[in-house]
């Protein structure tokens, strides 16, 4: 196992520091106003200052991204599984998801709250039909591309197509599940707070739009950081779970002689 | 528990044979009768078998061998029930090869270990499948079926691999446990595609031995596809010879060496005759003249 702190987590962090560091002297040096770019540390003052105002709407956005993935994985994982087991079905449905996916967003969201009303519904759905596309894709390749030869040794058993998909298809297909998760969490965040700035009176999508039509550009940025945070914190999250789930696709990096 | 013990003894036949045998004639292991396959659509199609009858006994080791792309494996993959025929019927004890009368155990060149599998998984995979085996997998898999999957490993001289994943082991040992997990339920059937290619001659040599002494105790029923004429003479109890694509059987010769089989006879002048024999055979079926017709 790697260690906490090794040098490339050093680097990263040193790399993280210095991109504040060089934002706040900049600012400092060519004397910019706070309300075109506020200076990292008044962000990071407005963001612990109106922390207990922010703590529900932080909530609102995460409930509801998690929510929006949930379905999100769920639809994905069944659409990716029929798509990926039979070529047909792949071949047939693929132009029409391509469709679906290749519609912007913003777009729809006008639709969902006609349906819905404003408010949480909306948010979870976008964040829904945002993330499953990435889902869908890497169920539906990673199923496609299992080896045949692997299949055989459970087909020359007598195995049903059930039992193959179970004890093949599925575990072949857990990178390719995993590296669609920490697409689909960040994109599950993007549709939530595209919804919450459109059609919402909670979240942090709609703070950032009450700041921003109050010229309050800390607390903008603070919304921004917010979400950077709660992005990173949970593609951290799905990192570790891939990590212990797929140790074996990954064994490139820690494993040098047999 | 000998690997030997693990293959149940094949005389018994399942009840209810779709195809009675004319009354006094035993009913073949497996019979592949006017089986032609072709691969592809029409206008694009290629043939890997032209019209070919096959009879493979209970208990008889059969070594098929031929120039490469002759429709070995293809025989091989239609007796396992991976294909079907284009034309023809393959019937396996009894029955047509889609109903499963007989357990089958396979074994090919690439090991196929499922890689996010141990070892000790990998071989039990065929008892997570095939009944009876399946409905006690639960209850047994920590208990019975792992003591068998260590003893069988401990046969091929794998003991203390179990916990492995198949990445940190070398291609003869991945071999080896792949000739494991053919064996573990049981089967009565042993399909085995060149499955010591990709060996070096020492440990090829070596699992031949192990073969032989497993399928001595039990005689089970085996196919073995194989390029190796050596390996051919000293496992098979019968060697037949495809001709080049589409492939039919151009020579059927029983092997009649005494068991067990060494090494060291592989040399003699009999045996050495019968590669020679079985090579000239080959050459003429690759370079596509007619194959003479012989009697055994």
């Amino acid at each position: 196992m790697k260690k906490l702190f090794n040098r490339q987590r050093a680097r990263s962090f040193g790399l993280i520091v210095l991109f504040f560091v060089g934002w706040e002297v900049g600012c400092l040096l060519s004397g910019m106003s706070d309300l075109i770019l506020p200076r990292p540390s008044q962000v990071f003052a407005t963001m612990f200052q109106r922390m207990p105002i922010l703590w529900p709407h932080i909530l609102q956005t995460l409930m509801t991204t998690m929510i929006g993935f949930a379905l999100g994985v769920a639809l994905g994982v069944f659409l990716g599984a029929v798509i990926g087991v039979s070529r047909t079905a792949y071949e047939t449905a693929y132009p029409l998801l391509i469709g679906f996916s290749s519609i912007p967003k913003v777009a729809v969201v006008p639709i969902f709250v006609l349906w819905f009303g404003s408010g949480t519904v909306p948010a979870v759905l976008t964040a829904l039909s945002i993330c499953f596309f990435p889902i869908v894709v890497n169920i539906a390749t990673g199923l496609a591309t299992t080896e045949p030869e692997l299949e055989d040794v459970l087909k020359a058993l007598g195995a049903s197509k059930l039992d193959i998909l179970w004890n093949v298809g599925l575990p072949r297909t857990m990178p390719f599940f995993f590296a669609s998760l920490k697409v689909a969490v960040t994109y599950a965040f993007v549709g939530t707070v595209l919804s919450e700035t459109v059609a919402s009176n909670r979240g942090i999508g709609n703070v950032m739009m009450t700041a921003s039509s109050n010229f309050n550009v800390p607390m903008v940025f603070a919304g921004l950081f917010i979400l950077a945070g709660m992005g990173v914190a949970l593609y951290v999250v799905f990192s570790l779970i891939e990590s212990r789930v797929t140790g074996w696709a990954n064994r490139k990096n820690d494993f040098a002689a047999a | 528990m000998t690997i030997a013990a693990t293959l149940a003894p094949s005389a018994e036949l399942p009840a209810g044979n779709l195809t009675e045998p004319p009354a006094g004639r035993p009913v073949p292991a497996v019979e592949l009768s006017r089986v032609s396959v072709t691969f592809g659509q029409a206008g694009d199609s290629v043939a890997a078998l032209a019209e070919t009858n096959l009879r493979i006994h209970e208990g008889e080791f059969l070594a098929l061998v031929g120039p490469s792309g002759c429709g070995k494996s293809t025989i091989l993959r239609l007796v396992g029930g991976l294909i079907q025929p284009t034309e023809g019927v393959v019937i396996l004890g009894g029955r047509e090869v889609a109903a499963r009368a007989l357990r089958i155990g396979m074994a090919f060149q690439n090991p196929t270990m499922l890689p996010w599998l141990t070892i000790e998984q990998n071989i039990m995979l065929p008892l997570k499948i095939v009944e009876p085996f399946r409905s006690q997998f639960r209850k047994e898999k920590r208990g019975a079926f792992r003591d068998k999957a260590h003893d069988l490993l401990a046969q091929v001289g794998l003991k203390g691999f179990a916990g492995k994943f198949p990445w940190q082991l070398s291609g003869g040992m991945l071999q080896r446990a792949n000739l494991c997990r053919a064996l573990i339920h049981e089967p009565r059937m042993l399909m085995l595609d060149e499955p010591f290619g990709a060996l070096d001659q020492f440990t090829r040599e070596e699992l031949w031995a192990i073969m032989q002494k497993m399928w001595l105790a039990h005689k089970p029923t085996v196919l073995l596809v194989t390029h190796d004429l050596r390996e051919a003479a000293f496992l098979g109890t019968r060697i037949c010879v495809m001709s080049a694509r589409p492939g039919r059987i151009v020579d059927d010769a029983p092997v009649t060496f005494p068991r067990p089989r060494t090494i060291a006879m592989t040399f003699e002048p009999e045996f050495v005759a019968l590669n020679q024999r079985l090579r000239s055979l080959i050459v003429e079926a690759r370079s596509g003249a007619p194959a003479p017709e012989e009697t055994p």
